[in-house]
């Protein structure tokens, strides 16, 4: 919290964890290291374990072996969630009973108040979150009446409204039209230009690709690549499907040309 | 208004009403995570509470309390733990506290299943001083529960795994929430009757969506269903000799009828001016399926 304390401890830090659902393992001793500022990739087939690690960082995934850290803490000890974003894999943020998107909104700034009770300079961060996503407009209409798209950013305006300084998203571009893959794509680069740190799932790089430092690619619940995102191949290298990669140069990395 | 004469019907209507607020104020958060009828089972648990205190000779309120607090407690486990089997296990928990019930009641001595009918379907005209002592502290309760920790409760409600990234006790809250359901159950035991009660937790809820687009104006219209639903049914039974707990439930899905039947032509004028109210040029994005489900297909 304080400049001279833990600002070189990593934000994410796994170490040998292994899970399982049921009987079957689904983690079986994954590393993983997200450094301060670093952007980093979840990547992975439909059942290499990536939600499944997300969810252990989190604590919705009891882990069975293996050490977690969040900004040097261990998981268990870690009380600073306001420091954390979290945008869950949902392909909607409406609940049994009609909420308007401000309510859902607030949730997220739960972390930062005592005993539930939202002050002004609150009201103020769950509004300044819909504006980063471009939803301020709709802040208070009923969530059932908005687009798969507009769900997304919903759910990411709730993470940021806590002014977090690692977001954690699963699959964030799941289900979601162009229009929103722009807007969130935007909404992310100007929170990794702020100095924020990122770790997200994602299913394939998309338009997200020019941010990202490092990929990590779980197979069977095993880390089978770490390092750059890996090339893009198929479809991808086609002539005429060209990507801007702005870091490729150097270490350089500041999301801004993206 | 010569029935406000009566002891007994005073006492009935303070009853009525206090059913009336906290029914659907902690029916709203089980209805939000889609547990609406968590209520049913509960009812189900407590009746073996309502058989012990006749077998120990005990208040069969605070015996009922005990028991559906327990039973409450039990569900929430059951749903952290039998992830695979847990319905099995509610089903068993549900039928095993109805059966014990009757085992109970006809175990005590000149107990019999014709006890237990006042529990089951409610009997509002005999509720004692006593009774409604309990049923003030106990409806006290839920509403410092569910007014107080709204947010709180809201946000476990809506997305479990999210809130425990806020860093709320998401166990103890839902612990909490099965707790307040508990009491509500045993609250509305005497006016609706066990059987009936999740009606008054899920349909004035249901009723209020018709109508709005914000949980907390949910919450306003769902308790003021209830509470006027309630005051109109204790009345009526007074002067048409009808029993008063199913007159207040019939009346419950009569106000969600009626308020479905308005809110159709308001929705559509809601999506006319929505849609003029978008400018020019933005591209019609495909609105996702309501989200909106039906009450009555949700598990516990």
């Amino acid at each position: 919290m304080t400049a001279q304390h833990g600002t070189t401890e990593p934000a994410v830090s796994l170490r040998g964890v292994r899970a399982d659902l049921g009987s079957r393992p689904v983690l079986r001793g994954i590393d993983l290291t997200v450094a301060r500022g670093e952007v980093v990739a979840l990547l992975g087939a439909n059942g290499s374990g990536k939600s499944t690690a997300i969810r252990t960082i989190i604590g919705q995934v009891p882990v069975s072996a293996g050490r977690i850290e969040l900004f040097g803490t261990e998981r268990e000890r870690f009380r600073d969630w306001a420091r954390v974003g979290y945008v869950p894999q949902r392909t909607t943020a409406a609940g049994g009973v009609p909420a308007t998107v401000t309510e859902i909104v607030s949730s997220g700034r739960l972390s930062r108040t005592r005993f539930g009770v939202l002050r002004k300079a609150d009201h103020a961060a769950v509004r300044g979150a819909l504006e980063l996503v471009g939803m301020a407009d709709r802040a208070k209409e009923s969530v059932n009446a908005l687009s798969g798209g507009q769900h997304q950013r919903v759910l990411i305006a709730r993470a940021l409204a806590a002014e977090p300084e690692l977001l954690i998203m699963d699959e964030p571009m799941a289900g979601v039209d162009l229009a929103s893959q722009e807007v969130l794509a935007q909404t992310l680069r100007e929170q990794v230009a702020a100095g924020a740190t990122v770790l997200l799932v994602l299913h394939e790089l998309g338009p997200l690709e020019p941010l990202i430092d490092r990929a990590v690619v779980l197979r069977d619940g095993c880390v089978l690549h770490d390092g750059p995102p890996p090339k893009a191949v198929g479809q991808h290298a086609l002539p005429g499907h060209d990507h801007v990669h702005p870091h490729e140069p150097g270490p350089l990395r500041t999301g801004l040309l993206g | 208004m010569d029935f406000l004469d009566y002891a007994f019907m005073q006492r009935a209507l303070l009853a009525a009403v206090l059913v009336g607020v906290t029914a659907p104020a902690i029916g709203i958060y089980l209805v939000q995570r889609r547990q609406a009828l968590m209520g049913d089972g509960i009812g189900h648990v407590a009746m073996t509470g309502v058989g012990l205190g006749f077998l120990l000779n005990a208040s069969p309120v605070w015996m009922a309390t005990l028991v559906s607090v327990l039973g409450a407690v039990l569900m929430e486990l059951i749903r952290w733990y039998g992830r695979t089997r847990g319905d099995i296990a509610l089903a068993m928990l549900f039928y095993g506290g109805m059966a014990g019930g009757v085992m109970f009641i006809n175990l005590a001595p000149g107990g019999s299943n014709a006890n237990l009918t006042s529990y089951l379907f409610g009997s509002l005209s005999t509720v004692s001083p006593s009774d409604v002592t309990a049923i003030c502290l106990l409806a006290g309760f839920v509403v410092l529960v569910t007014l107080g920790l709204r947010r709180q409760l809201f946000a476990v409600s809506q997305d479990e795994e999210f809130a425990r990234v806020t860093g709320l006790p998401v166990r103890a809250l839902n612990l909490l929430t099965a707790v307040t359901a508990a009491v509500t159950v045993t609250v509305a035991m005497r006016v609706v009757g066990l059987l009936l009660v999740s009606a008054l937790m899920v349909v004035p809820v249901a009723a209020a969506q018709q109508l709005s687009r914000s949980f907390a104006a949910t919450f306003a219209i769902a308790v003021a269903i209830g509470v006027s639903v309630t005051i109109g049914g204790t009345v009526t039974s007074y002067y048409q000799d009808v029993p008063p707990g199913a007159t207040i439930v019939l009346l419950t899905i009569a106000a969600f009828l009626v308020l479905t039947a308005l809110a159709t032509p308001l929705a559509r004028r809601r999506a006319r001016a929505a849609a003029a109210a978008r400018p020019v040029g933005e591209p019609a994005e495909c609105a996702i399926p309501a989200a909106r489900e039906a009450v009555g297909d949700v598990g516990v």
